[in-house]
Order: structure tokens, then C-alpha cells, then sequence
């Protein structure tokens, strides 16, 4: 028999587990049908705020040297309300909407514009690294986490996922203010905050100077973070942080993710990836004798 | 180390040609940019004030790519303005690129659209018979016309400016210039780039008689390589999938010459 990639996360279910990231692509519903038809298990839309916001000028995503990329597009997004109105007609893409804020206000108000629409889980972005007043700003106020989790959490039935980064304070203080408050789930994690400099220049690259670092060489420190999450704490994991192969993915399984996002990889292989790791996770679970992702989780730390 | 394609790469401005009031070319040496395809564009940094798009322009020196770039708002004036000596990053190239017909062909360029079809034009054969239409509001914002008839000087050919005011050339749009050729003359080939709804006119004109028509778009950009989503056409990325498009596909885009997106992702109509 086939080994089945369909995988939960908690309460959500999904038919592959590998996801697209917040913030890559997430714009247009005939780009999330694009990506669910090419493999995504399901989208993550870029994360929506209250009011549409422009981000930050040019440039705002390069490559560094030696690889990765680094971003600080400053979360251009059109609204909730406007967006919630583009995906309303969606019936068959499994959409996960990511949020930021700076209060719980701001996210109940959100949550409501989306009543109409088909949300497979709300993602609160408590760790976008380059914009003032939220992402990391909140997240590393365990009282604002809180506050925001709780309101959130009696605001709706949908599933919610709080998405951690690493900040000023021990991101694990976070994800265990996150699960004190009834959140279903957690990915970890965001890009890290970094900055490039052009020596010709000689000043920052980025628009906005400080930006954050993704791709394949923050895959180590994402895998660890999974790894330390599941250790200590029995909540679903989603892992996210340079994966760009089924043995990523893997590597992400065993360290305890249910199911894994990736968002640079695309800028590397196109699309065309998220088919290439399912049937690599497939054919690993067919060599290994898996034949859930369940089976997998977390099986590294028995070692 | 190897050089990132995705990394910004400093190269200095050795030449500037004024080619009209509004309008400059600005040409460096660099080891890649001059044998890109035409359509294809680079990520032009501007250091303290943007990183714009641009298709890459050609150079008559070996070694030599430029860009053409009209000033309008502050991040293409603050390119229009670098001087002699001074520095602009460049990633790429980006998108894909024309493909290269033979036999009768017609290219439409509007403004700096004009860019890829000078490019192009580098790679039609002597066998090729090229009509160059150029479109332009008035005679002070024509340029490339020497420069197509030099590139076209093995060929038959003929080049055709079109200005809206009739301040030279033929008086009237550039797409009624279209409707008009498509009608008289089968073509091989038609290729197009300018303003949206210029494109879009010529793309109807020539996919409504079965021509093979491209247009290469343009939209607001930040990566260049299919992951912020700033250019989705539909489902289409223009960086990544395009920026050509085939007609066949541009007539099931239901974007296409109506709506673009703004900086926070907002659908806005063309303006007509």
C-alpha cells in the first residue's frame, strides 16, 4: 500500500504537508489555486492587517552571498477586509490567513471580515522581524501574546496557529504564553533578523536597513527550534525555515513537525517543488516502511 | 566567489545619451548583461532612493548593456539623474524573452517599450522583412528611429513612427497604425511593448486574424523571481512567467489590459 502524506495538525487536516509560507505569493486566489494544483497542502496568505498597507520602497528582497535570501518588504498587504473579499469565492484551496497587529482589537476586527469565507486556520504573525509595533514587538511581549491569543481563540472556532521567531527574549516563553491561552497550534519559525551591506556603496542594501534572513541557511536553527518545541511542549508543530527538499521535510517530521511550510525555495525551483518533495517524502516513507507522516513525528528524539 | 545573479552587482555609468528632453540611455560594461534575451530585465538599484525593473538596452560596444529609462517619478528620475562615474546595482537577468520568428515581422514599441524591440531587433535574420512601429505623444518624444533603420540597414524593412498630436510621422494612436497593417498584411510575427491597453489593442488586433503575437508586460516588481507577488497577472507571475506572454494566453487572462495591481496589492483599473 502507498504510504499516505495526508497529515493533521492538530484539528487541521490536510492532504499534503507541505504548505506555502506567509508572505510568498500569498496576493491572488488564481495564484492559490496555481499553487494547490502544483502540491501545496495548503496556502498561508501574506499577512493582513487591518487597514491595506504599502510596505517599504525597493529594495526590498535580494540574495545574500553564500545564499539565503533576505527580505524587508515591510508587509505590503491589501487589508483583511479587501482580501477577504478576493478569496470569498474560494471552495477547494485549503487557505490559511495570517494576521498581524499590535492588539487584540486588530485581530478580532479581522477575524469577523472573514465570516464569509472558507478558512481552513487563522496564523497570528507574532515574529515578523522589520516592522515596528508588531510581529516580533509582539511576540516577545508575553502579557500582548497573551491577550491576543485569548481574545482571538473566543473570537472563533476556526483553528488558529501562532507563527514564533526568534526576538529578544527566549522564543519558548512565547510559544508557552501561546499554549497557556488555547492556541491549536505553532510554526516556527519566521526569517531571522539580519541585514546586508554593500561594500561598493557602502551602505545597507535593504530600503529599510535591518530585514530578515531565509532560505537554506536558517534551516539548521528552524530545526532545532522544532526539535526544542517538541521536546518540551505537546502542541502541533508546523515547521518553516529553509526547506527546500524532501529530506528537509524530513529532517522537520522527525524533529516533531506535522507538516512544514517553505516560501524561498520557490525563488530557487519554481512552483514545481511542492510536487518534487511530496513524491521524495513518498518514496522515503516507502523505503523506511512509514505509512503515515504521524509515524514520523518527533522520531528523532528517541535517540 | 561566484557571482550571484540575485546579488546586487555595482557596475558605474561610463556614457550618457540624452535621447530625447525626458528620456536617457545610461551604458556600463558588464560581463553578463549585454548577451541577455530581448524581453528579459534586470533589478536596477538606485542607492537611497529605489530598485526598479528594466529591460536591458543594448550597447554598440562589445562588453556594454545600458538602460533606457524616462523620467516620471522620483525612483526613475533619480536613475534618469546618475552621472558619468556613477554606481547602480544590477541583478539578474530576469523572466524569459521573445521567440525569434522569421518572415514577416512587425514590432510595436511604445516609449521605453521600445527597449526590448531595439534588442530584438538584433536577432532577426537578413532573410527577415521588419516593420518597426513606433509610437510616441509628439515628435520631441521620439527616439530609436535612427537606431532601428541602423540595426535594420541588411534587411527589408521599414520604420514608422506614429505621434498622437501628428507633430510628425503619421497623426494618431500607434494601435490604429496596427489595426491598419494587420489588415493589409499577413504577419510571421507580432511583437509588442509599451503601455498596457497599447499592448492589449495590438494583441486583439493580431490574435482576432490568427497572427502570433507577443507582448511583454510590466508591473510593479520588488523580487524578480516569483515569491513576493507583487506582479501577479491572475496567475500569472510577470517576472517569472513572463514578462512575455503569448497572445492565446493574454486573450484568457482576465486581467490583462484592465487591471493591475498597486503597492499594497489593491486591483486598480487602467486608465483608458
Amino acid at each position: 500500500m502507498e504510504p499516505s502524506i495526508a497529515t493533521s495538525i492538530g484539528q487541521i487536516q490536510l492532504d499534503k504537508p507541505v504548505m506555502l509560507a506567509s508572505g510568498i505569493l500569498g496576493i491572488s486566489l488564481d495564484v492559490f489555486n496555481r499553487l494547490y494544483a502544483s502540491g501545496a497542502g495548503a496556502v498561508v496568505t501574506k499577512s493582513l492587517s487591518t487597514a491595506p498597507w504599502e510596505g517599504y520602497p525597493n529594495p526590498t528582497i535580494f540574495s545574500v552571498k553564500g545564499g539565503g535570501w533576505i527580505n524587508a518588504v515591510g508587509l505590503s498587504n491589501p487589508g483583511a477586509s479587501n482580501f477577504a473579499k478576493m478569496i470569498e469565492p474560494n471552495q477547494d484551496v485549503p487557505i490559511v490567513v495570517s494576521l498581524v497587529g499590535s492588539v487584540p482589537e486588530d485581530f478580532e476586527i479581522m477575524i469577523k471580515e472573514f465570516e464569509n469565507c472558507k478558512v481552513k486556520a487563522f496564523e497570528l504573525n507574532l515574529s515578523c522581524p522589520h516592522v515596528a509595533k508588531v510581529g516580533l514587538e509582539v511576540g516577545d511581549d508575553p502579557g500582548l501574546v497573551k491577550a491576543i491569543v485569548s481574545t482571538v481563540k473566543s473570537t472563533t472556532n476556526v483553528p488558529v496557529i501562532a507563527k514564533v521567531g526568534l526576538g529578544t527574549s527566549n522564543y519558548l516563553n512565547t510559544v508557552n504564553t501561546a499554549i497557556d491561552s488555547g492556541i491549536d497550534a505553532i510554526t516556527a519559525i519566521n526569517t531571522v533578523r539580519a541585514m546586508a551591506i554593500d561594500v561598493e556603496i557602502q551602505r545597507p542594501i535593504l530600503s529599510n536597513k535591518f530585514g530578515g534572513l531565509s532560505g537554506t541557511p536558517i534551516k539548521p536553527i528552524a530545526l532545532r527550534c522544532v526539535y526544542e518545541i517538541s521536546s518540551q511542549y505537546d502542541i502541533p508543530i508546523i515547521g518553516c525555515g529553509g526547506i527546500s527538499s524532501w529530506e528537509d521535510a524530513i529532517e522537520f517530521f522527525l524533529a516533531g513537525a506535522s507538516a512544514v511550510q517553505l516560501g524561498s525555495a520557490i525563488g530557487d525551483n519554481w512552483v514545481g517543488v511542492f510536487d518534487e518533495i511530496n513524491k521524495g517524502i513518498i518514496q522515503y516513507m516507502e523505503r523506511k516502511g512509514f505509512s503515515t507522516i504521524k509515524e514520523m513525528a518527533g522520531l528523532a528524539k528517541k535517540s | 566567489m561566484q557571482r550571484n545573479l540575485n546579488h546586487p552587482t555595482i557596475v558605474t555609468i561610463e556614457k550618457v545619451i540624452d535621447e530625447t528632453p525626458t528620456v536617457r540611455t545610461l551604458i556600463f560594461s558588464d560581463d553578463i548583461m549585454p548577451n541577455v534575451l530581448p524581453g528579459q530585465f534586470a533589478m536596477v538599484w538606485i542607492p537611497g532612493v529605489n530598485e526598479l525593473p528594466m529591460s536591458v538596452m543594448i550597447s554598440k560596444e562589445s562588453g556594454k548593456a545600458a538602460f533606457t529609462v524616462r523620467k516620471h517619478g522620483p525612483s526613475s528620475t533619480g536613475l534618469f539623474n546618475i552621472p558619468v562615474g556613477g554606481q547602480i546595482g544590477i541583478r539578474g537577468p530576469y523572466g524569459n524573452s521573445f521567440d525569434v520568428k522569421n518572415g514577416k515581422l512587425l514590432l510595436v514599441g511604445g516609449g521605453t517599450g521600445l527597449v526590448p524591440m531595439m534588442r530584438l531587433l538584433t536577432f532577426v535574420k537578413p532573410s527577415d522583412d521588419v516593420t518597426v512601429l513606433m509610437g510616441a505623444k509628439s515628435k520631441d518624444e521620439v527616439f530609436f528611429e535612427d537606431l532601428a533603420n541602423d540595426l535594420l540597414q541588411h534587411n527589408s524593412h521599414r520604420v514608422l513612427v506614429s505621434t498622437d498630436d501628428g507633430s510628425y510621422g503619421e497623426k494618431g494612436f500607434v494601435t490604429d497604425l496596427v489595426e491598419k497593417l494587420v489588415n493589409e498584411t499577413h504577419y510571421d510575427a507580432v511583437y509588442v511593448c509599451g503601455p498596457e491597453v497599447m499592448m492589449y489593442k495590438t494583441v486583439q488586433s493580431a490574435h482576432s486574424r490568427n497572427i502570433f503575437v507577443q507582448a511583454s508586460l510590466e508591473r510593479m516588481m520588488k523580487c524578480g523571481v516569483g515569491i513576493c507577488g507583487s506582479c501577479c497577472v491572475g496567475e500569472d507571475l510577470a517576472c517569472r512567467d513572463g514578462t512575455v506572454f503569448d497572445g492565446d494566453h493574454l486573450s484568457t487572462n482576465k486581467e490583462f489590459g484592465h487591471l493591475h495591481r498597486n503597492k499594497a496589492g489593491i486591483l486598480e483599473n487602467y486608465q483608458v
